[in-house]
């Protein structure tokens, strides 16, 4: 049983609050030959497996790196260090650097061994996710059959479960976790009692602003924690 | 325990069909807003869920809860979606959806000589519309409330 993430959302659909407790890594590394059997496609966050899954590569995973040089968006620059990858730099082209489609449709660079995972979240796609979500909630209760519905309040897929909680002013607390966890909601409550004695009360804390509060994350995770062990969220 | 309503969607994100059993809030839009509505809010609740995963999805986007309903979801390997709305203590009903699928819908409309793929389903379809309500009503989800 585990809690993947935690999200606060504010009134308007802003991201305030996000914690990753535990996503976990997909990576897979193997060596190829020419020609390979992907068909790939550029994305925003680098080159995506588009066709033709097998090896427990998927179609949506993403190259992280090749011969253990880690990409840059749909480049990859095998004289640069490696070291620099952040959100920022991803789609820096210098002169030294390959597009990767046209890297890896030359034969005189196999055998290759090439990374594929499935990158993370960064914090604009969260943000974005939020927002989409603050709308998702607000259609599902204009789109239901019966009187007086609220949006979304657990939403499953095969792989997790996403529970959302909203205060009666309106700020959404979002979990998710695998799909076995129970006890959520409790967890959910529990949070807004945290937001409300350590980011409300915060006298530096405005209200509708992102929750830069240590206490607060740090109690989050506590309870997050106790709600994987003991199955609530108190201790 | 309530079944609401089922819409059912081509790959093109038309309307096929869309019957109600039990509706106490109507909405303030025409029909077809209305499907278009939920079309794109399918499809964005898909496109979320895909972004938001963890982990590789296999079925993806299965069902979700309010406070009053359930919304679940069936989408076959040729594009067509099926939403049905329940009340919300119903369980994973995915089963149920693919055989509405498989015996009701491939049955009666897929073999039907007179309908061609991506048509509207219109009341003429008589034996399907019978048949579904037979098999909606015999479901243990479907109640004695539903008929009142």
């Amino acid at each position: 049983m585990v809690v993947h993430s935690f999200y606060v959302i504010n009134r308007s659909g802003g991201l305030i609050f996000s914690y990753e407790h535990s996503i976990p890594k997909i990576e897979l590394e193997k060596t190829f030959s020419y020609p390979l059997d992907f068909i790939f496609k550029r994305a925003q966050k680098g080159v995506v497996v588009e066709f033709g899954q097998r090896d427990g590569i998927k179609v949506g995973h993403t190259i992280l790196s090749i011969n253990g040089i880690p990409t840059r968006g749909n480049n990859i620059d095998f004289s640069a260090p490696s070291s620099i990858n952040n959100d920022d730099d991803q789609q820096i082209s210098s002169p030294t650097s390959h597009d990767i489609i046209e890297y890896l449709s030359d034969s005189a660079n196999f055998p290759v061994t090439i990374k594929f995972g499935r990158p993370r979240l960064n914090g604009n796609e969260k943000l974005i996710l939020a927002s989409i979500f603050h709308s998702m909630y607000a259609i599902a209760c204009q789109l239901s059959p019966e009187l007086n519905s609220t949006g979304i309040r657990e939403l499953e897929t095969d792989q997790f479960k996403l529970y959302c909680f909203q205060s009666i002013t309106g700020i959404k607390f979002v979990a998710l976790t695998d799909i076995r966890q129970v006890n959520v909601d409790a967890l959910l409550k529990r949070s807004y009692e945290l937001y409300s004695d350590y980011a409300l009360k915060n006298p530096f804390y405005s209200i509708d602003q992102p929750i830069w509060c240590p206490l607060f994350q740090e109690t989050v995770k506590q309870a997050i924690d106790s709600l994987e062990k003991t199955g609530s969220p108190y201790t | 325990m309530v079944v609401y309503n089922l819409y059912i969607f081509n790959r093109n994100g038309q309307c096929l069909f869309y019957r109600e059993w039990l509706r106490r809030r109507q909405i303030k839009m025409t029909q077809e807003e209305e499907f278009k509505l939920m079309n794109g809010f399918i499809y964005s609740v898909k496109s979320f869920v895909q972004r938001l995963t963890p982990t590789d999805l296999k079925d993806g986007f299965v069902s979700f809860k309010t406070n009053c309903y359930k919304l679940h979801y069936y989408e076959t390997p040729t594009g067509l979606k099926f939403i049905l709305n329940t009340d919300n203590n119903v369980d994973n009903i995915r089963h149920i959806l693919h055989q509405l699928y498989s015996t009701i819908f491939v049955n009666y409309i897929v073999k039907n000589p007179r309908y061609s793929a991506l048509d509207i389903i219109n009341n003429d379809q008589e034996i399907f519309i019978e048949k579904l309500d037979e098999f909606i009503s015999n479901l243990s989800i479907f109640s004695q409330t539903n008929k009142i």
